[in-house]
């Protein structure tokens, strides 16, 4: 088993809560794992991503090669052109958001960006702002995506579930409830969205 | 044991306590700041009455870890790369003296300048200084060797210097712990004469460094970070330095590499391992992160010896960091490529936060210097640097820290008048004190913006070290007090803040405006905080009930 995740957003957008959940899930199945972070300057609004790789064997590079991902997961449209390098043209998934962080002036119109995801042979494209509202909040939006890529992680849903319990125990019962909610509702769109 | 998944920076952090660390000192600086971060967390590193500080600068830093080390405890200092030029001459000179209790100093490179205004390799620092330097290739190799690093540093009586790059220090994966050491005692070298480089003395150390350098080569290979990986195929010999031995091990993941390797994790390099290599090989494959050290050395000034193959002849890129697709084209190897980028993607360069209070300085600012020219405004590092960028273009420099005051002087005294310097609290602390005394002494027509928001922003919101008594500082620096203007950065104070700074401009000497208010980041962090403790008071009460 191995997965090379891109994750990708702006700064402050919190991908690394969706980079920690998928973390635990595979230590809680003993996979190995390297997760490459951003800190530092690109963290105010600029773009983030994540290298995240997880594998049943040793994993040698912190980066994920050009070619090589099996997913990206993108929280912000426009973020998810900026890896179409990385994605591996035989089999990878593209799985993102269509809510644009619009804080550039020349941002592109959603529907060129859009256009340029459908080209692709696999992905999944979802209104994750509006489903997580559904669900009672607009701050479960990244889990929803995070629902939305997890019939492609390779990982138990139910790990994936208990991770979120984990993360968000502390905040108490009703932060759970969402963001499981916020999950089952990305996963359901993504079994049935027929790309 | 149960495997900790650590950051790179983490995994040095938790080596050190293991080791025995008494005290850690820092300046923070990306991606060096999560080694202090973690053992400031660290609930380990309390009850042990580990010293976890933030100091003033990087060269304050070193010298309190060296003057741990005097007292026989072991000690480590943190910073990014171009903090070491800041630590320079106490890091020089503390080579020359040699350490007594273990001395660490953890310096992390950021090649492709992430977050950096260059990417020094601190290798080089490391031969300059001519002390061991440690180069991990991932984060349990982190974790062993500032271990390892503690107990060289106490063998031989060195510091060393422990070298990490971006990609190591922001990346996670499982580490495993150590036997625990305990703290030292306090005790005093038994060389009273040791520290004191007074000429004679400096010399007979000097000495003493110079002997210790065959001993330091060999220690790179006894220590089995410099080894040997036989391979069949004799037409390419590769040498791996840190990092970037992943990135060749990612390229032969179905298959074991055909050619001989040497990887190299700790300098200085024994001339016998490169040797075998070279001998048995027809061509030599040099990968390092960072400067061509390793392969300048190997090719020597002539270069007439056997091919060599790396980023001084365009193998790979000269600058940026590597990564596992360049290696690949080294190697010949032909991978997959990904799909192209569209045309559609855009730039994202980062921005001020919304509602921060940088902007609404330099609005003000931007306003009260529109009768003057354009680039009169010098600056220096912190996030009030993204005023250089549209719409603000507010600023016209960013070298060094604490550069922004003493570049204002000069340019001053070239006659531009009015000169302003834009300077973080932090930035001031760190560097920018000294400078004002030089103007203040020469008189020089300079307005200072003191950007307070009460934290080194930058960085994550570590805490100012002249937070309470930045005017104090100011006024015993000698700038007279009715020049030293407190406003508030806000729109509603807009105009006022324009005229304020507009007065201060054109006064003929030392002016010091602070814009005080605090980071929206830091208040968010400080109030959620605040809500979860008040929220846990309120349930032990009512659970009491
Ligand atoms: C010598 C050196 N040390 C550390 C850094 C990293 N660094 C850049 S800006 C900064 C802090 C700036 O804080 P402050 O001046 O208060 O400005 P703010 O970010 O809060 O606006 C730090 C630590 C650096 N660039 N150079
Ligand atoms: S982190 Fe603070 S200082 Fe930096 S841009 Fe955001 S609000 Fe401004």
């Amino acid at each position: 088993m191995k997965k090379d995740i891109i994750l990708a957003g702006v700064g402050g957008q919190g991908i690394l809560t969706i980079a920690t959940i998928i973390g635990m899930a595979a230590l809680s199945e003993d996979l190995q794992l390297k997760q490459a972070e951003v800190h530092g300057m690109s963290q105010r609004g600029g773009d983030v991503q994540s290298h995240l790789r997880i594998s049943s064997d040793p994993i040698a590079s912190d980066l994920i090669p050009e070619g090589g991902a099996d997913l990206i997961i993108s929280v912000e449209p426009m973020e998810a052109l900026r890896y179409f390098n990385m994605l591996n043209k035989k089999s990878g998934w593209l799985i993102s958001s269509i809510n644009p962080f619009k804080n550039i002036k020349d941002y592109p119109e959603l529907e060129d960006i859009l256009k340029e995801i459908w080209k692709l042979p696999r992905y999944v494209t979802l209104d994750a702002d509006k489903m997580a509202r559904e669900q009672g909040s607009i701050r479960g939006a990244n889990i929803v995506v995070l629902g939305a890529a997890s019939p492609y992680l390779g990982l138990k849903e139910s790990s994936l579930k208990e991770a979120i319990k984990t993360l968000f125990g502390k905040k108490g019962q009703d932060l759970i409830d969402l963001n499981l909610k916020a999950f089952d509702a990305g996963k359901e769109f993504s079994l049935n969205s027929n790309s | 044991m149960k495997k900790l998944l650590l950051l790179g920076d983490e995994a040095i952090a938790q080596g050190a306590i293991d080791a025995g660390l008494s005290g850690v000192f820092a300046y923070p600086g990306t991606p060096s700041t999560e080694i202090t971060e973690y053992i400031r967390a660290s609930q380990e590193a309390k009850n042990k009455g580990i010293v976890a500080e933030w100091s003033a600068n990087e060269k304050t830093a070193m010298e309190t870890a060296l003057g741990m080390s005097y007292a026989g405890k072991k000690a480590m200092v943190c910073m990014k790369h171009v903090g070491l030029n800041v630590a320079a001459d106490a890091f020089m000179n503390a080579a020359i003296t040699g350490s007594h209790g273990g001395l660490v100093v953890v310096s992390a490179d950021d090649p492709s300048m992430h977050s950096s205004q260059n990417e020094q390799d601190s290798r080089f620092f490391g031969k300059f200084a001519q002390i061991p330097v440690l180069e991990p290739s991932n984060q349990q190799e982190a974790y062993n060797m500032t271990y390892y690093s503690f107990l060289l540093s106490e063998k031989l009586g060195t510091p060393v210097l422990m070298r990490i790059t971006t990609r190591l220090a922001h990346s996670r994966s499982g580490v495993i712990r150590k036997e625990i050491l305990p703290q030292n005692n306090l005790s005093l070298p038994s060389d009273l004469k040791q520290f004191v480089l007074l000429p004679s003395i400096a010399r007979k150390q000097y000495n003493t460094l110079i002997s210790k350098q065959r001993i330091f080569e060999q220690e790179s290979t006894e220590s089995g970070h410099n080894h040997f990986i036989e391979g069949k195929d004799k037409s390419m010999g590769i040498i791996a330095c840190g990092i970037s031995y992943n990135y060749l091990l990612e390229n032969y993941t179905q298959q074991t590499i055909p050619y001989p390797v040497l990887k190299i994790s700790q300098y200085p390099v024994e001339k016998t391992l490169v040797k075998k290599l070279y001998d048995e090989v027809e061509s030599i494959l040099i990968l390092e992160e960072g400067y061509p050290i390793l392969e300048e050395l190997i090719r020597g000034l002539l270069d007439e010896g056997k091919k060599i193959k790396g980023r001084m002849d365009g193998t790979l890129p000269r600058t940026g960091e590597l990564n596992p697709n360049y290696v690949a084209k080294a190697l010949g190897m032909n991978y997959e490529e990904g799909y192209d980028i569209p045309k559609t993607l855009k730039a994202r360069p980062p921005v001020l936060c919304d509602g921060c209070s940088h902007w609404d300085s330099y609005y003000a600012l931007n306003e009260a210097l529109e009768p003057y020219s354009k680039g009169r405004v010098l600056s220096d590092i912190g996030c009030y640097t993204l005023g250089a960028l549209p719409p603000l273009n507010a600023i016209n420099s960013c070298v060094d820290m604490g550069a922004s005051i003493t570049m204002a002087i000069g340019a001053a005294e070239a006659g531009l008048v009015p000169a302003v310097a834009v300077i973080g609290d932090s930035t001031f602390t760190h560097s920018g004190m000294t400078g004002l005394l030089d103007a203040v002494n020469r008189k020089v027509p300079i307005t200072v913006m003191l950007l307070d928001n009460s934290t080194t922003a930058m960085t994550g919101g570590q805490d100012s070290p002249g937070f309470g008594h930045l005017e104090s500082i100011i006024k015993g620096l000698g700038v007279e007090e009715e020049h030293i203007r407190i406003i508030k950065p806000l729109r509603r104070h807009h105009e006022e803040n324009v005229a304020i700074i507009k007065e201060e401009i054109s006064y003929n000497g030392v002016s010091v405006v602070i814009p005080r208010r605090e980071c929206v980041q830091t208040l968010a962090k400080r109030m959620k905080l605040k809500h979860a403790k008040d929220k846990m008071q309120k349930e032990s009460q009512s659970s009491k009930k």
